[in-house]
């Protein structure tokens, strides 16, 4: 691969969140590069989603700093983090189960639509245009991701590969800078993983997407991210490229369990 | 069939995001407000507009304002009624208090009057769900009933809070047939209801819709919960609002606040479930459903009994239609839970293939 990693753009520092007497994460430290595939991993209750929370302002750690293109972040809400062009996909599916493919990814790009609720209601002036004029972006999204033949379905109907692939459109809608993966193949047979693994890859290497991802496969993680963050029981246990952590001791005891 | 898409080619966004995409839709729908400007108003008798066609279109109006705020953006509510209320005395007062003020200028202050109650009483939704919402709204339903009884100024010290409208002056020319009001109401509602399918199809809809099926992510992709939640209860009372206003003002004449009660609300709820939650359409469906099936049980039972010769007493008969219309209810639950507007989604796309079954 020939693509170039950046500089830091997210820098967190000794991230500690508890909820109540349960310390969820425990001094955390670790960074994200621009253009790179960051990978979290660890096992089930480590902190992972608790980690990717906290970048996009869910949750608010009562501990640590947390730098976004060098600058100093302060405790956000979850809607800021999208104007900041962090845009993430859930562990479990979390569409709009009420809309249809296209609906959903149109509602990805909500943040960029200016038009008013007047305007909507009149068809008048910015409403039409700005419709159309996203429409035409998220057909490209439509295109990029193969699902053209289901834009006009409810997601309800769709099997659960293609739901994961329409949840990863509405997040691509956003045209974010920052894409925050939880487990984006967990459930899926071994050709979906293939498919999405190809998508992942094409954002990162086509709109130098920055790419941070929850994932258990290790071989799928191993393969694609740049480099790897290991937690088990909310503590950093290893960090580094893909063949540095598979040879940590701490991690193979930890993840890969004491008998190996 | 007739009703084909085959050979309708969309080449543009524009013409795929059309309100009906389907030629034959956009041709029905053009044949239904042609009838109802002006084949109904030259065939139609007195009774049914003042007693069938006004409080049809009134309670659609109001169905669209419940299903806005229930069926769009999921936020229960058990005070559609009371809103209505402060339409209909916000339209009255506005009237009475600001010398010679349109009659339309006073519909539309009616409803942001309403959607400014509405605002205030949709603040507990920052906070609760569901059916804890539900009973918030409730407290809307009874304060704004009691204050209306309670605050003389509101109906211009009228013995308990009845209010007599006045006089419908339309650009210098009073309205008293049922036809004139009949086509007041009708310009209104489709009006109301144009902007209300305008806004669900838009990015405000999809606002709207977002929080209802699943709020973290709304927030998440950037939707701001507070004034999305805040605008839908704005908009569903502005509705509810200047539904009631016409109701003062085009049906009855003559309205007390404890007529705005929470059966009436629960008649508007009924509506939504009936005909569609989260379906404009279908809330004209469900307004003339709970409207007119009662009217028509009432005409065929006697009719059925007769042929029958069966010894029907007009309480039995009574009795029957409400047992028939809770029978009815409880099928279309059963058989359809999204109501009559998945019926006709249904039947449409059933139509599409037919005679094929795929």
């Amino acid at each position: 691969m020939s693509k170039k990693i950046g500089d830091v753009i997210l820098d967190l520092q000794n991230i500690s969140l508890r909820f109540g007497g349960v310390k969820a994460l425990t001094d955390i430290s670790f960074d994200v590069r621009e253009h790179e595939i960051r990978a979290i991993i660890g096992p089930n209750g480590a902190g992972k989603s608790s980690m990717l929370n906290v970048i996009n302002g869910v949750y608010h750690p009562q501990e640590g700093r947390i730098f976004w293109h060098g600058q100093e972040r302060k405790n956000m809400e979850p809607h800021m983090a999208a104007q900041q062009n962090i845009a993430r996909t859930f562990q479990n599916i979390a569409l709009f189960k009420g809309m249809t493919v296209l609906d959903n990814i149109m509602t990805g790009r909500i943040t960029k639509m200016k038009a008013n609720f007047i305007e909507h209601a009149l068809w008048f002036g910015r409403a039409k245009k700005e419709e159309l004029e996203h429409r035409k972006k998220v057909e490209e999204v439509i295109d990029f991701l193969e699902i053209q033949h289901i834009r006009k379905t409810p997601v309800n109907r769709l099997p659960y590969g293609l739901q994961k692939r329409v949840e990863l459109g509405r997040a691509l809608a956003a045209e974010p800078s920052m894409l925050l993966l939880d487990e984006p193949m967990a459930g899926m047979n071994v050709e979906e993983k293939q498919d999405m693994c190809r998508f992942i890859l094409d954002v990162n290497d086509q709109f130098g997407t920055t790419i941070v991802l929850i994932e258990h496969d290790m071989g799928v993680v191993m393969d694609i991210s740049d480099r790897v963050v290991v937690l088990d029981y909310g503590k950093k246990i290893g960090d580094g490229e893909p063949d540095e952590v598979k040879n940590n001791e701490d991690v193979i005891k930890a993840y890969l369990g004491a008998g190996h | 069939m007739l009703y084909r898409e085959a050979g309708q080619f969309k080449t543009t966004y524009a013409a795929d995001q059309q309100i009906f995409p389907i030629r034959q839709d956009r041709i029905g729908i053009i044949a239904l407000l042609v009838v109802a400007f002006i084949g109904v108003p030259l065939f139609a008798s007195e009774y049914w507009f003042s007693a069938i066609l006004i409080p049809f279109l009134i309670f659609a109006l109001a169905a669209i304002g419940l299903n806005v705020l229930t069926g769009y953006a999921g936020q229960l509510s058990l005070g559609s009624a009371a809103f209505m209320a402060v339409g209909a005395y916000a339209a009255y007062n506005f009237q009475l208090r600001i010398e010679g003020i349109p009659i339309l200028v006073s519909f539309v202050l009616a409803g942001l009057t309403a959607a400014g109650v509405g605002i205030l009483f949709g603040l507990p939704s920052l906070r609760i769900k569901g059916f804890y919402l539900a009973v918030a709204t409730l407290a809307a339903q009874f304060f704004i009933v009691w204050c209306l009884t309670k605050f003389p100024w509101l109906s211009n010290n009228s013995s308990s809070g009845v209010i007599s409208t006045q006089k419908l002056i339309f650009f210098g020319h009073e309205l008293t047939t049922p036809v004139e009001k009949y086509l007041l109401v009708l310009s209104v509602v489709v009006v109301l209801a144009l902007a209300a399918k305008n806004m669900v199809r838009s990015s405000t809809g999809r606002a709207w819709m977002a929080v209802r099926d699943m709020d973290v992510a709304a927030s998440v992709i950037g939707i701001k919960l507070m004034p999305t939640k805040l605008l839908a209860f704005a908009v569903s009372s502005f509705y509810c609002g200047v539904a009631g206003a016409m109701y003062a003002f085009c049906y009855l004449g003559s309205v007390e606040p404890d007529g705005f009660s929470l059966e009436m609300s629960f008649k508007i709820l009924f509506m939504i479930i009936i005909g569609g939650v989260g379906s404009i359409m279908g809330s004209f469906l469900g307004a003339a459903f709970i409207l007119l099936l009662p009217i028509f049980l009432d005409v065929a039972l006697p009719f059925v009994a007769d042929l029958f010769g069966l010894p029907f007493a007009s309480a039995t008969v009574s009795h029957i239609q409400i047992t028939v219309f809770g029978a009815l209810i409880m099928f279309f639950l059963i058989v359809e839970p999204h109501g009559l507007a998945r019926l006709w989604q249904i039947a449409k796309e059933k139509l599409r293939l037919w005679p094929f079954p795929h």
